[in-house]
């Protein structure tokens, strides 16, 4: 009878419906639709004229849109290794069963939990020219201070200071779960053997968690590729766009002005990006580890 | 000569970094202290000079406020109803889905199942002007229905719930089977009972993610009686020059995070798991 319980049977698959409606009608259909959109001069009020790639060349030859796509690569260029980098450290360093790691991990993952709203208010009442916290402490030293958010060369820099401090706690987590899973009698060895600290560091924890690095660089570039609220809310793109990144531009012209088709094909053309960033991080993982072999 | 320390903690890690660790500890946790402490200062107090936060007297004047200001309250009610809204939604269709993308037989499963995982790899950004057209011709802006729907589709719970029913032992069900249960009651009252931690993480996770969404209650909410917390609260952020001051602001912020900050403080582990779990086999 058992059996029979695994057999194949049409009606089984009624357990699915209810999920894939909505996974078709919310997302299947919406990017076709999207795509669909990309391809036409859309009206506001209804009615769409193919224009073919149009969109997309308008798109592709906007200044706005090259200086985000820099402002973006950028971001995410110093943004990602410096997750990947501090998350590693601290989840050496707090890779034990003691209340006080315990403690800190606990701390430097609560603010991953604060929404962007939180985040960016906190950051921005922080950075205030004349009153803010680091003003007074540039004003302790006797140092001159510096309008982070509105100066050229410092916005997209104090929306990256945010952006880590809001992101760290998930790449520590996930480099802690790695950690986790390294076999004890590799460090046996390494301890029979009097082997270094660093030796250890170097020869047997980082290639055991290769893949997860691997892992946690993938999942920060698609996440910080789309960065979006912080700058939004924090400088607003400015001054003089130094800090407005591609979702924000998407936003821009799909929402503000919308023009709904050039804001589909912008939309297609990040989804695109992070796609081919995603696929090469890949590539150059697994590539590696051939070599290595 | 020193005795040999087998311990791989000994190894990875030593005291220094962890005295590190705590150093950047408190440096990440000191703007979280600098807010609180303008929140418990009088906003006149305040603009004669940040630094009358670190000396008496303090108030709670700036919360007493937002209490009576009716708009974050409604904010703060809108943000409930649609992050349980989606987390009741996330799991009923994830469970359902999970189950027989885990234990049944039926026909396309494995392709089925394949493209819905292709779904995680689909930004927001990539469908969101399309969903925003959609909800308008169906008249759903500005509805809690209308806030709630899009993160149905995720596809993460779907991928989560397959994960935790696989890991229940197969003799549970095929015990239930020779008792002639039906495939739905063996899920209901068999199954179901055992995912109750599964529930419990995926839940949470959700909640957190409702709560804090940021992207579609900006475009599909415009109304600011419909506004959830975090819309509500970046709409009052945009001028600070007219905002009620800066304790009245960080007053703001300590509460629009009080219950997200209780929920992880009562379910750390839960969360945790939820976003190392679905990344870490």
């Amino acid at each position: 009878m058992a059996e029979s319980y695994r057999r194949s049977r049409w009606t089984n698959g009624l357990f699915v419906v209810p999920y894939l409606s909505v996974f078709v009608t919310l997302l299947v259909f919406p990017l076709a639709w999207g795509i669909w959109l990309s391809l036409n001069k859309v009206d506001l009020f209804g009615g769409e004229r193919f224009i073919g790639l149009k969109n997309y060349a308008r798109v592709l030859s906007d200044p706005v849109f090259g200086q985000a796509v820099k402002n973006t690569v950028i971001f995410v260029g110093v943004s990602v290794p410096t997750l990947v980098v501090l998350g590693l450290f601290l989840a050496l360093a707090l890779n034990k069963t003691t209340k006080g790691s315990s403690f800190l991990r606990g701390l430097f993952f609560a603010s991953s939990i604060l929404s962007v709203t939180i985040v960016t208010l906190i950051w921005r009442i922080v950075f205030i020219p004349s009153d803010g916290l680091i003003a007074l402490i540039f004003e302790f030293f006797g140092w001159q201070p510096i309008g982070f958010l509105s100066t050229k060369g410092w916005a997209l820099f104090s929306v990256g200071v945010a952006t880590v401090w809001w992101c760290i706690g998930l790449p520590m987590m996930l480099f802690l779960a790695a950690l986790q899973q390294i076999p004890k009698d590799l460090y046996e060895a390494a301890a029979l053997d009097n082997a270094s600290r660093w030796r250890v560091l170097t020869r047997i924890t980082l290639p055991s968690i290769k893949s997860t690095i691997m892992l946690v660089a993938v999942i920060q570039v698609v996440m910080q590729f789309q960065l979006f609220g912080q700058a939004q809310l924090m400088t607003n793109g400015g001054p003089a766009g130094s800090s407005r990144p591609i979702v924000m531009y998407i936003y821009e012209v799909g929402f503000l002005r919308w023009d709904i088709g050039m804001g589909a094909a912008a939309s297609q053309v990040l989804f695109l990006i992070i796609l081919c960033a995603a696929m090469l991080q890949y590539w150059i993982s697994t590539r590696k580890e051939e070599v290595d072999a | 000569m020193k005795a040999l320390n087998y311990s791989p903690e000994h190894l990875t890690s030593n005291r220094r970094l962890f005295w590190i660790a705590a150093v950047l500890g408190v440096i990440m946790m000191t703007p979280v202290a600098w807010i609180i402490g303008l929140s418990l200062k009088d906003n006149a107090e305040l603009l004669r000079g940040t630094e009358a936060v670190f000396s008496m007297p303090y108030t709670l004047v700036n919360y007493a406020n937002i209490l009576k200001s009716s708009s974050v309250f409604s904010w703060f009610m809108n943000s409930m109803i649609v992050a349980i809204g989606q987390t009741v939604g996330v799991l009923l269709l994830s469970s359902l889905a999970g189950y027989a993308f885990a234990r049944l037989e039926f026909p396309f499963r494995k392709t089925l199942f394949i493209i819905v995982l292709f779904g995680l790899a689909v930004p927001e950004q990539a469908v969101i002007i399309a969903r925003h057209q959609m909800f308008n011709w169906f008249d759903l802006h500005n509805t809690h229905i209308g806030l709630i729907l899009p993160n149905l589709s995720s596809a993460f719970g779907v991928f989560l719930m397959t994960q935790f029913f696989r890991a229940i032992p197969k003799e549970i069900d095929e015990a239930a089977m020779l008792d002639n249960a039906s495939t739905f009651r063996i899920f209901w009252k068999v199954l179901l009972p055992l995912t109750l931690p599964a529930q419990a993480t995926l839940g949470i996770f959700t909640f957190l993610q409702a709560w804090n969404d940021y992207w579609w209650p900006l475009i599909s909410a415009t109304k600011s009686d419909m506004y959830t917390l975090t819309i509500g609260i970046a709409s009052s952020q945009t001028n600070f020059a007219q905002s009620e001051g800066l304790g009245f602001l960080g007053a703001q912020a300590v509460f629009a995070s009080l219950p997200v900050v209780i929920v992880y403080i009562f379910f750390q582990r839960h969360i945790v798991t939820a976003v190392s779990g679905g990344a870490v086999k």
